[in-house]
This record gives C-alpha cells, structure tokens and sequence, in this order.
C-alpha cells in the first residue's frame, strides 16, 4: 500500500522546515502544500481545528500537529533507517528534554528581537544572548548535540540558522561574534545535503522578515 | 529494572505528583525529598541548573527534568502498565494532548482564578473553551487512555484534581457538571484510581496553602 504523505507548511516557518529535513532524512516523498497564514486554508482548518497552525503532516488520511511530535511520529512509523532519535531511554529523555527547552525559548527570544525597538529589544538580545549561551554549553565540544552525528536536538534547533542573518541585522549585533560555536555547528551540519536543501536561503528571509516588521509598523 | 529512583518534588504540584502517578502505577519504588521553593536544594540546582524547577528525576545518578520527558523516560524503563499506546498516531496524539495540557490549562486557570475582576469573565470563557476541547477529545472513552490511564490522563491531573481545588480556594466555578458531565465523571473516575488517589495532596493542606500564599481571590476589590 503506497503511503500518502501531504506536508502543510508555510516556506519560513522553522517549525515546518524540522519536518521538510526529517521527511528528507528518511527519503519520504511527500506532497508539499504552502499555506497562506493570513488565508488559512479549510484542509489546515479541519486537520488541526485546536491550533490552526502549520506544519500538519496528514499521513494516509490522519494528521499529526506540533513540529517535534510530527518529527517523533515520523521517526516511529519510518523505523527501519536513519533514526533520528537515540535508542537509549535515557539519551532520548536528555534530547527530549532539550528540544523542548528550544522549543520553549529560543523562537520567543527571537521574535522579540525583530518585533521591537529599544529598551526591549536590546532586553530580548541579553535573553537572547543568554539562551545561546546555555545552548553551547550543551554543545560543549561535541560535533553536534547528539554526539557523533547529529539527532533530536540539532533538528530542532537548525531551522534558526536559516533566519540569524534576519536576527542579527533587525537586532544589531554579528552573530558569530556572539555565539561562534552554534554557529560553527550550524555550517557543519549545513554541510549534510538533507539540510542544505531544505534550509531556505537567508537572505530570501531577512526579506520576509522586513515585510513583517513593516506591517508591524516597525520600518 | 533495579537501580535507585530519586525524585525531588513539592507536595502541593501537579507536575511533580505526575511523576509520582507514574512510579505508583507501575509499582517502583522510590525515595522521594520534598522541596522549600523558598530555599531551593543545592542538590535541586544541581540537577535542573536550567530552569530550577520541580520536578527532578534521577535514576541510577542520572537525572531528568520536565515532566512529560520523565514520563516518557519511565514508560520506556519499566514496561509494566504502560501510560503510552504502541500505534505511532496514537502515540502522536496522546503527545499532542499532554503538551496541549501542559501549555495552556494551567495558565487559564490560574488566570481565571487571579485577575481582575473585569477580566474574569473573558478569562473564563477562555478556560471554558479549554476545557470544551478536553471533554470532546473524552468521547464514549473511561479515560483518555481508553481503558486504563495513560500520559494525557496523567498530564490532566491538573483537571482531575487541582481544578476543584483552585475553585474552591478562589471562589470561581470552571468545571460545570451540566457544561462538562464527560469531564466531570473523568475525573471522578482518575481520582478513584488507588494510583492516583494514593498522590494526590490533602485537599485542605493545598486550599489553605494556596490562599495564604496568593491570596484569597481578588473577590473583595
């Protein structure tokens, strides 16, 4: 039975681009359908009523929301190569653990960097600076957060490299000054064709980012 | 599966009882040390140098934090009485609920327990649209779980327990029965369960604590 994959998605999204990499690693041809937010679609509607949010993988019918756990459900279903998660319990509790706290921190920081002006946005830059920091410091000197090759944690936090050139110009500062070993992170698992591909480019979301900030009132 | 099982927690969360749930429903045992949040272990700071919180789990001198991470970890140590289903969507679909639970419950209700008394209502409304989701997801189903408890019920014990307890202890009615009657006979039901019930904080210990600590609801203003 050919499985029957359709992605929902909106092309910047850091939350879509974890599963375009995760569907990729795994070789998973899929139908690719761009939302557009301001005009959420009925299928987008009626596959994830509770959050009416992208990205929805809808597999054989039956959506699954909220990036990580599609990226955990696709992982389970396609078991048979390039896992994407540790086999040990406890190694996959330590990924867990910290794909969550990206998920928890590092989009909110972002975001507060190129949506505001002054005294709050240099606050978002020290909390910014501040999360980064902690990030490295799991990194440590390992290659990538899963250790040897890259796992859980790298793909969720990846899709940010994609909008530093955004942050760092709207929010003043030089990136790789600040945090030189995410981003010599960044570049090396950039060198895998998987993320390469599916990255998109930074300055096409800087562009995106400055209409955004000009119907925020902010150019 | 041996080894020593630590768990740092604070009587009165809901977070920390979750993992408690968890080791009672599947028979581990556990030494367990409760925590002052005004004077925080330094052995707590050690373990969750991150956000400082309970509740920490160490198993074997490794440790977790997060809640719904240790109970995944636990459900994939010890594999009697699983919590998670073994279908991949289903498995994707308790996940979606239990982080659902975990993002937005707590903070309605705290929110329409603790604010101003011309936002309560809109506050209200919110948590009641919430809670619509929750006893829809319920169907013709005993418990989220279907049969026996699983991840969402357990990551719902703040609906299961500590809702009733906020009510009364600010004096905001949420949980209607003739709104929520699914609901309500869920949680009925997860309170009766030995596991559950057996970890659960002393309902006037966490009422007269929650008032002290915050107040009495801002009814008089």
């Amino acid at each position: 039975m050919a499985d029957e994959v359709v992605l929902l998605d909106f092309w910047p999204s850091m939350f879509g681009m974890r599963v375009r990499i995760a569907l990729a690693e795994k070789g998973i041809e899929y139908e690719y359908k761009e939302e557009d937010l301001g005009n959420k679609s009925p299928l987008l509607l009626q596959m994830n009523p509770i959050h009416k949010k992208i990205p929805v993988l809808i597999h054989n019918g039956k959506p699954v929301c909220e990036s990580l756990i599609i990226v955990q459900y696709i992982d389970e279903v396609w078991k048979d190569r390039s896992p994407l998660l540790p086999t040990d319990p406890y190694q996959r509790a330590h990924a867990r653990f910290w794909a969550d706290y990206v998920d928890k921190k590092v989009y909110e920081v972002s975001r507060k960097i190129w949506t505001s002006k002054g005294e709050e946005k240099e606050a978002g830059k020290k909390e910014f600076f501040e999360i980064f920091k902690t990030l490295e410091g799991e990194l440590g000197d390992k290659p990538y957060f899963g250790a040897e090759t890259f796992g859980f944690v790298d793909l969720s936090l990846i899709p940010f490299y994609s909008w530093f050139y955004a942050i760092e110009t709207f929010g003043e500062f030089n990136m790789e000054a600040e945090c030189p070993k995410i981003v010599a992170w960044a570049k090396r698992y950039l060198q895998k064709e998987t993320v390469a591909k599916t990255l998109p480019d930074q300055k096409k979301v800087y562009e995106f980012v400055g209409q955004m900030r000009k119907r925020f009132g902010l150019e | 599966m041996a080894g020593e099982v630590l768990l740092f927690g604070f009587w009165g969360s809901p977070f920390s009882r979750r993992v408690e749930m968890a080791l009672k429903l599947k028979g581990i045992k556990y030494k367990y040390i409760d925590e002052d949040f005004s004077n925080k272990s330094p052995s707590l700071l050690k373990y969750n140098p991150i956000h400082k919180k309970v509740p920490v789990f160490v198993h074997n001198g490794k440790h977790l934090a997060e809640s719904l991470v240790i109970l995944e970890y636990i459900d994939e140590t010890w594999k009697d009485h699983p919590i998670l289903p073994k279908d991949p969507y289903e498995r994707a679909n308790a996940r979606f609920w239990a982080k659902f639970i975990d993002e937005k419950y707590l903070s309605a209700i705290w929110k329409s327990c603790t604010c101003e008394e011309k936002e309560r209502e809109k506050a209200v409304e919110e948590t009641s649209e919430l809670l619509q989701f929750l006893e829809n997801e319920l169907k013709e189903q005993r418990y989220f779980g279907g049969e026996t408890i699983g991840l969402v019920d357990i990551a719902a014990n703040i609906i299961g327990y500590w809702l009733e307890i906020f009510e009364e202890a600010f004096g905001v009615e949420l949980l209607r029965k003739e709104k929520f009657p699914k609901l309500c006979n869920w949680a009925n039901e997860f309170v009766s369960i030995s596991a559950i019930k057996e970890n659960i904080p002393p309902r006037d210990k966490l009422i007269a604590f929650l008032r002290n600590r915050f107040g009495v609801g801002k009814a008089s203003k």
